[in-house]
């Protein structure tokens, strides 16, 4: 599956949804939209990889740039993933330690939790 | 024994072709559904690397993949880039892999070997027998039929 890109805003925070493959073909389209999100201003940027299905070298490489980037201008940086097969790359090249990776884009973001059912009565 | 060779120009965009083919070659030969996820990785990984170092070193000739399945799936990536390009391979320890210093090229082909190898229990990375290159040889087991 190709690459897919769309950017949000979720409570001042510059949301980045990834989907399909991110590998040494497709990562130069990935590293391009970072460095136009923090070129035109973003500063607290989060990448959601809830619909990637394959990242290799080259897409953790971009990750991490964007990461150096941020932190030149004093932005923040973080990861959404909840996959397992994603998270153990992480553990494998030990960039855990290296980024925030958060379950949800609401956790990332501090916002409440959506579709949780009814919120607490006024 | 069946044995599928595949050899690519050395682009980016073939890779992706090759990952397709060693997964589908993989689950023929029988390695268990439950590593095909770490075999696509892998074998991307390893014609990753290949593709990068004929791209450094102005190598036009193809990158080769042969999949043979006997009693294991063994996969060889074979590239023709100078052998001391293959110096060097090794993972970065965690407080280096955000340094400002590393390079992103420095830092792919770190990430990369340490997927490599933290991914498949038998890899080998060692010189061609004949002419210039590196081979990296991967192997999995293959369920009895």
């Amino acid at each position: 599956m190709e690459l897919s890109l769309a950017t949000r805003t979720v409570a001042e925070h510059t949301v980045l949804e990834v989907g399909g493959e991110v590998d040494v073909y497709t990562a130069p389209r990935l590293r391009e939209r970072l460095i136009e999100l923090v070129d035109s201003g973003a500063r607290d940027v989060v990448v959601d990889l809830g619909r990637v299905d394959f990242l290799d070298s080259t897409g953790l490489g971009v990750l991490v740039g964007a990461l150096k980037r941020l932190r030149a201008v004093g932005g923040t940086f973080s990861l959404v993933c909840a996959k397992e097969p994603l998270l153990k790359i992480f553990r494998i090249t030990a960039l855990d330690q290296v980024f925030p990776i958060h379950p949800s884009v609401e956790a990332a973001t501090g916002t409440p939790e959506t579709g949780a059912g009814p919120g607490p009565a006024a | 024994m069946a044995t599928v060779r595949l050899s690519f120009s050395p682009a980016p965009v073939h890779v992706r072709t090759a990952r397709l083919v060693g997964v589908a070659v993989a689950r023929r030969a029988g390695v268990a559904e439950t590593l095909l996820d770490e075999v696509r990785l892998a074998i991307g990984e390893a014609c990753t690397r290949a593709v990068a170092l004929h791209r450094q070193y102005g190598v036009p000739d193809p990158v080769l993949v042969e999949m043979s399945d006997s009693t294991s799936y063994t996969v060889r990536v074979i590239d023709r880039a100078p052998i001391e390009a293959s110096v060097g391979l090794s993972a970065l320890p965690p407080d280096e892999l955000a340094d400002e210093s590393l390079t992103d090229e420095a830092l792919t082909t770190g990430v990369g070997f340490a997927l490599l190898a933290g991914f498949v229990d038998d890899l080998q990375v060692r010189p061609v027998d004949e002419g210039i290159g590196t081979e990296v040889r991967m192997v999995w087991p293959v369920a009895r039929r």
